[in-house]
């Protein structure tokens, strides 16, 4: 593998019935980042069926050059045909970096294009930089220690542990990242992509599944990556219909009610509000744990809110360990009484 | 029909997590226990076999003490189990630790393979669609429902916010979510059957087309760089007061911070 022949810094633009995922926009902003430091462009690589005209906005978050390749078969997602697209465009143009957000689809086809064409994959990156690996070059062997590296750094062992990875022999170097980590640049309106259509031509074969059914979950009215505030219940909060507290404080806030995945393995509330390592990560200006003891699992996803708020009955709970400030006691009783105490300082 | 499981042995992080007095993770004073989506996969396969009467071979890679996970699935109920273990394949990352799986899957006759969506040590959800690609088997992961329908499988595959029934012939490999099913507990009896029965253990020789330069530390595109713990956020303030007192200290916490 001749690595010098790999350049430029590649990211993979998640649409779904043609609207791009925000993950796409979160990833050229950190790819512009890279692209600096490397004196090189980001390339959005754009699959999907009928997605030329979304090329324009990933210009305007930031793409110097959409690669778009376009087909019938690519209309709805399947591990083939995707893997195919994306492969066959590494191939083609060598990109130096390669970033896929570390969403259903991008968690199923990273893997899948990263051994298919030969190269290593970090998960669920949080930090992205470039710089040496080895880190301090051993004595002796500085000639060895190669510049311009891509650095990823995740957590790993449940956030535990922080683990920086590099890919140093094998091109492109490729991670994902998980949505909400990453910031978008400030849209440049108006700004115009320049498109290179490419198809690498679709056989379907035995790896082609046959979609017999596409079935939208019925969407909870908000996006808990995009809350200012969340309020957050989990097993403590004891029943479905003991989220009515839960839900009349974040009313109060104009907050969304969120959950930890005890509750949705009870039923009590949809998959798509559940914050943690198989949920999501969100980051937002207040969290409430409400009844949540604070598995790591749990944490992973929230531990960068601003401000962290626990209420548990376990004064041992492991969520007052990232709690700002922590409550013991009763959330049945603490709940609807601070639901009515902010409805009276807020002139509610 | 054979279906084979691939499964592994993790600590187990939740709720049981111990820290060592300079604040490492404490490994030895943790549990180790089947990954819980690998556990899901199986359940989904011996489901399958109560129906069918396919025959379930699980497969494990790892060090020797990973037989304690090869027992507990031979004592819910699966046929045959597989250790792959030896000092070369130490170290691996997901391209090298899935390499070593499709070469010790060459030696089976499989039509369906399972394996979780993710191990929660790792959390990395690679290795299985890797395998897959290793193999050029079609892959369906983060299934939610795993149906057998003749020659085929019919999958619920799980999207953020939709999920996508999936059909598709088989040999294939699926990865298994472990809200997918509750898995059954070991039986007693089970249990003495399965310290009866042998686990085949195989090392680097038996894996089937594989490279020694793919394998193990040395066959891992990705390295490490560095790895340290984890900076804890300080704990804040934690109060016990009764109620009203609890929610007149938080109101003024607002203030301070000019919440409201």
């Amino acid at each position: 593998m001749a690595l010098e022949e790999y350049k430029g810094v590649f990211v993979f633009a998640q649409q779904v019935d043609n609207v791009l995922d925000g993950v796409a926009f979160e990833l050229l902003g950190k790819g512009k980042d890279l692209a600096k430091d490397l004196g090189t462009d980001v390339t959005a690589v754009l699959i999907g069926s009928g997605v030329k005209g979304l090329a324009d906005q990933l210009a305007e978050y930031g793409a110097d050059r959409v690669i778009v390749v376009d087909d019938p078969e690519l209309k709805d997602y399947r591990t083939e045909p995707y893997a195919h697209a994306l492969a066959s465009v590494i191939n083609e143009y060598k990109p130096e970096i390669m970033l896929v957000g570390a969403t259903a689809i991008g968690r199923d086809l990273g893997p899948t294009v990263s051994a298919r064409v030969k190269t290593g994959l970090t998960a669920d990156c949080t930090s992205l930089e470039i710089g040496d690996f080895p880190l301090v070059a051993a004595p002796g062997k500085e000639s060895e220690q190669k510049h311009n590296q891509l650095l990823m750094t995740r957590p790993a062992f449940g956030g535990n542990t922080i683990a920086t990875i590099a890919c140093p022999d094998n091109r492109p170097q490729m991670a994902t990242v998980r949505p909400g980590v990453m910031q978008k640049i400030a849209p440049i309106a108006g700004a115009k992509a320049n498109v290179v259509e490419y198809n690498p031509g679709f056989t379907p074969n035995n790896r082609y599944v046959e979609i017999l059914n596409i079935v939208k979950a019925v969407k909870s009215t908000a996006n808990i990556m995009e809350a200012k505030i969340l309020v957050s219940g989990g097993r403590g909060v004891g029943s479905k219909e003991n989220f009515k507290l839960l839900e009349d404080l974040a009313e109060v806030l104009g907050g969304t009610v969120s959950c930890s995945r005890a509750v949705v393995e009870n039923g009590w509330l949809p998959v798509d509000l559940q914050v943690g390592q198989t949920g999501k990560t969100v980051r937002p200006q207040i969290y409430f744990a409400i009844g949540i003891s604070g598995a790591i699992q749990h944490v992973a996803g929230m531990e960068d809110s601003d401000l962290i708020i626990a209420i548990n009955k376990d004064e041992d709970a492991p969520i007052f360990d990232v709690a700002d400030y922590g409550l013991v006691g009763d959330l049945n009783k603490i709940v609807p009484a601070l639901t009515t105490a902010l409805k009276a300082e807020l002139g509610k | 029909m054979n279906i084979v499981v691939c499964i592994k042995q993790v600590p187990d992080t939740k709720g049981g997590v111990k820290f060592n007095p300079d604040g490492t993770l404490d490994r030895a004073a943790m549990l180790a226990i089947m990954n819980p989506d690998d556990k899901a996969g199986l359940e989904a396969a011996l489901r399958i076999k109560d129906e069918t009467g396919a025959k379930v071979t699980v497969l494990t890679m790892g060090l020797p003490k990973a037989d304690a996970v090869l027992r507990e699935a031979l004592a819910m109920g699966a046929d045959e189990a597989v250790l792959v273990t030896d000092r070369v394949l130490g170290g691996a990352d997901t391209w090298a630790t899935s390499t070593t799986i499709a070469g010790a899957l060459r030696n089976l006759d499989y039509d369906l393979i399972i394996t979780g969506r993710q191990a929660i040590d790792g959390d990395t959800a690679q290795v299985g669609p890797q395998i897959a690609e290793h193999l050029g088997l079609p892959v369906i992961s983060y299934a939610a429902d795993i149906k057998v329908e003749g020659d085929s499988v019919v999958v619920k595959r799980q999207y953020e916010d939709r999920y996508h029934e999936l059909k598709v012939k088989m040999p294939c490999l699926v990865t298994a979510l472990s809200e997918l099913n509750e898995p059954r507990y070991m039986t007693p009896g089970g249990i003495f059957d399965a310290f009866d029965k042998e686990v085949t253990v195989w090392g680097r020789a038996d894996l089937k087309d594989v490279d020694d330069s793919d394998l193990g530390l040395k066959g891992s595109p990705t390295k490490i760089a560095k790895a340290s713990d984890k900076v804890a956020k300080g704990a804040g303030e934690k109060v016990n007061l009764d109620p009203a007192e609890s929610v007149a200290y938080l109101i003024g916490k607002f203030k301070e911070k000019h919440i409201i």
